[in-house]
């Protein structure tokens, strides 16, 4: 496997001891992790465990209140989004990546568009957007025959691609997937899981946060469990098996309890 | 490739569920076509009921002049509505900002050029203020501006007492701005020379003795026209425009893609309010006189506009030159009865069932164009 050995150099992303108060709400107190090059990191919590807290934090759009952030091994302090990103750290957010009315094109490109012309004549190069905007998608499997289409158009696992694509496509090196597979059908989920396998095998390194262990499992090489603003471990595939994964994230007894009584269908 | 009937087997490896996108779905998907067939519509309303002087060149005019100075608005409108903003304070705006420019040029005497910067870098201010207001407290923009409708309308009443010692019109401002270029810029007719020229050839219509029945383009229209097209451009094939559109079509998911949000929308707030000082500038120099009932109502035309012309009320979709025909449609039928013989008081009528239908035709092509079921 390609990543075997890039785990063992500087950590593209390195989190250590981050906290989180809103007002007097702490949301994450002390959480730590990494992710290598080529690695895909899941991140396990339930609900409420602080999961979108923290990729919010590492994309720049909430400040931590202290602990320390480095992008290969520099600290890092992101004011925006827009700096994350700059920096080569891009999320793709489960319902809030893409805008419905506008093309694929115009969503591919939001926020990086590329520009012709001089002083306040720059234009957008569209007829380059539209043509990388269909390649990128040809290369994932999604034939669009008109960029000009509204991304409503096309369904929940085709704008997950479409969002993925875009990020690697403007050099991520760590891609963030807030939970690209939790609307999706088992065809599309298997389609966003064979890309993510793909994209890791660029060298990207990708943060995968989910609830469903099975395609935690499936994907990722290293699995971080959230529970209640904390990191409760980091573990290996090789370490730990899907069950206990399963009860790390639920944070225990009582799911167990009621695996027991529900005859283990949890 | 040769165009072939739509069939199973036209390409190797064609999707089968997608459809072929023929142009007519292309125009389909444009937002200002509903403006447009209005447009044509109510043009052949009038064709058949009005006066034929209504379509002449001097009846042209008498159209757009109103249509212009709405227009200017209604676009500006627009582009805040595309971002997912409403600003109700413009009528008051035109209103305070003529204040502003009369008090500037008259019991200031400041030199044109720096009463007009003076008049919209203060509308700028009044916009961004709006803007912050709106982006920090997440009010509904309705609201905010709701609120600077009457704070504007006010403050020009009692800014207006205080000019004058009393009364609600400060007079005397055509006088003292006095002539230049400046004021050309923004009064008066254009291209009077050429007028003049094609009613010598017989071009244009003349009266008798020679001089032509139009003069000029009235200012008001070219800048119209001209903000039209810039405006139109900026959205279609610039950054700001990809980042309107994505402003008011998801503030979030456009600051996730790093879209200066707030930015975007204080910079429309500030255009809306400057574009409400441009039409004072331009009626007040053409009236001689700043009068507090100016613009009055004026943000529910210019919103009215805007919708027909293609806007969403949800904001990131719509176009500029929809707007552009939307204020032409106002003209149209606001001018248009007069050359008929219906009452004129029906106009209201129309407007109303113009923007009900407008609405429900939008919602149509909406759900057409994402998609939706």
């Amino acid at each position: 496997m390609a990543q075997g050995n890039a785990t063992t150099s500087t950590p593209v992303i390195e989190v250590r001891n981050i906290v989180k108060h809103f007002g007097s709400v702490i949301a994450l107190s002390g959480v730590s992790m990494t992710v290598g090059r080529g690695e895909v990191l899941c991140l396990l919590g339930d609900n409420g465990a602080g999961k979108s807290t923290l990729i919010k934090t590492l994309a720049g759009v909430h400040r931590p209140t202290s602990g320390e952030y480095l992008v290969e091994g520099q600290p890092v302090s992101f004011g925006s989004p827009r700096d994350a990103l700059d920096a080569g750290i891009a999320t793709v957010y489960q319902d809030l990546a893409m805008i419905p009315l506008m093309s694929i094109t115009r969503n591919f490109f939001m926020g990086r568009e590329p520009r012709y012309g001089i002083g306040p004549f720059r234009f957008i190069d569209f007829e380059h957007c539209n043509a990388v905007t269909r390649d990128e998608m040809k290369k994932i499997g999604i034939d669009i025959r008109d960029p000009h289409q509204a991304v409503g158009t096309l369904s929940g696992g085709e704008r997950q691609c479409v969002a993925i694509a875009r990020a690697v496509y403007f050099g991520a090196k760590i891609l963030i997937l807030d939970e690209p597979t939790s609307a999706l059908g088992v065809a599309q989920t298997s389609m966003v899981l064979k890309y993510i396998h793909q994209v890791r095998q660029k060298g990207l390194g990708v943060v995968f946060i989910t609830h469903n262990v099975r395609h935690a499992y499936a994907a990722g090489d290293r699995f971080t469990v959230l529970n209640r603003g904390r990191t409760v471990g980091t573990y290996a595939k090789s370490e730990i098996g899907m069950d206990e994964l399963q009860n790390l994230m639920a944070g225990g007894k009582e799911l167990q309890e009621l695996s027991s009584e529900l005859r283990g269908t949890v | 490739m040769t165009e072939t009937e739509p069939g199973p087997a036209t390409v190797a490896e064609a999707d089968e569920r997608l459809k072929r996108v023929n142009p007519l779905t292309s125009i389909m998907r444009r937002p200002e076509l509903g403006a447009v067939a209005g447009l044509v519509l109510v043009g052949a309303f009038f064709f058949v009921t009005a006066d034929p002087s209504m379509f002449t060149l001097s009846g042209a005019m008498t159209i757009l002049l109103p249509a212009s100075q709405l227009g200017i608005l209604a676009i500006a409108a627009a582009l805040l509505m595309i971002g997912g903003e409403f600003d109700l304070s413009i009528g008051s705006m035109v209103a305070f900002a003529g204040l502003i420019f009369g008090i500037a040029v008259t019991n200031f005497g400041l030199p044109l050029w720096a009463a007009i910067l003076a008049t919209l870098v203060i509308a700028a201010i009044m916009g961004c203020i709006n803007g912050q207001i709106v982006i920090h407290t997440r009010l509904p923009s309705f609201i905010v501006t709701l609120a600077f409708l009457f704070i504007l309308r006010g403050m020009t009443l009692v800014g207006l007492k205080w000019a004058t010692g009393g009364s609600t019109q400060l007079r005397g401002i055509g006088d003292a701005a006095g002539e230049g270029i400046i004021r050309e810029l923004f009064s008066g007719v254009a291209f009077e020379g050429l007028f003049a020229w094609l009613a010598q050839h017989d071009i244009i219509e003349k009266f008798p003795n020679g001089l032509p029945k139009v003069t000029g383009i009235p200012i008001s229209i070219l800048w119209f026209v001209g903000i039209a097209i810039v405006t139109t451009i900026v959205l279609l094939r610039t950054r700001l425009g990809n980042w309107i559109f994505a402003a008011g079509g998801d503030p979030n998911a456009a600051r996730n893609s790093g879209v200066p949000v707030d930015r975007v929308k204080t910079g429309l707030f500030a255009l809306t309010a400057c574009s409400a000082a441009l039409v004072a500038i331009i009626t007040v120099l053409d009236a001689g006189s700043a009068d507090a009932r100016r613009g009055f109502q004026k943000e529910f035309e210019a919103i009215i506009a805007a919708v027909i012309g293609g806007c969403l009320l949800t904001g990131g979709y719509g176009s500029a030159i929809g707007a552009f025909f939307g204020a032409v449609i106002f003209g149209m039928v606001s001018i248009g009865l007069t050359y008929t013989s219906f009452d004129s008081d029906w106009f209201q009528v129309f407007l109303g069932a113009m923007l009900l239908l407008a609405v429900l035709f939008n919602n149509f092509i909406r759900r057409k164009v994402t998609g939706e079921r």
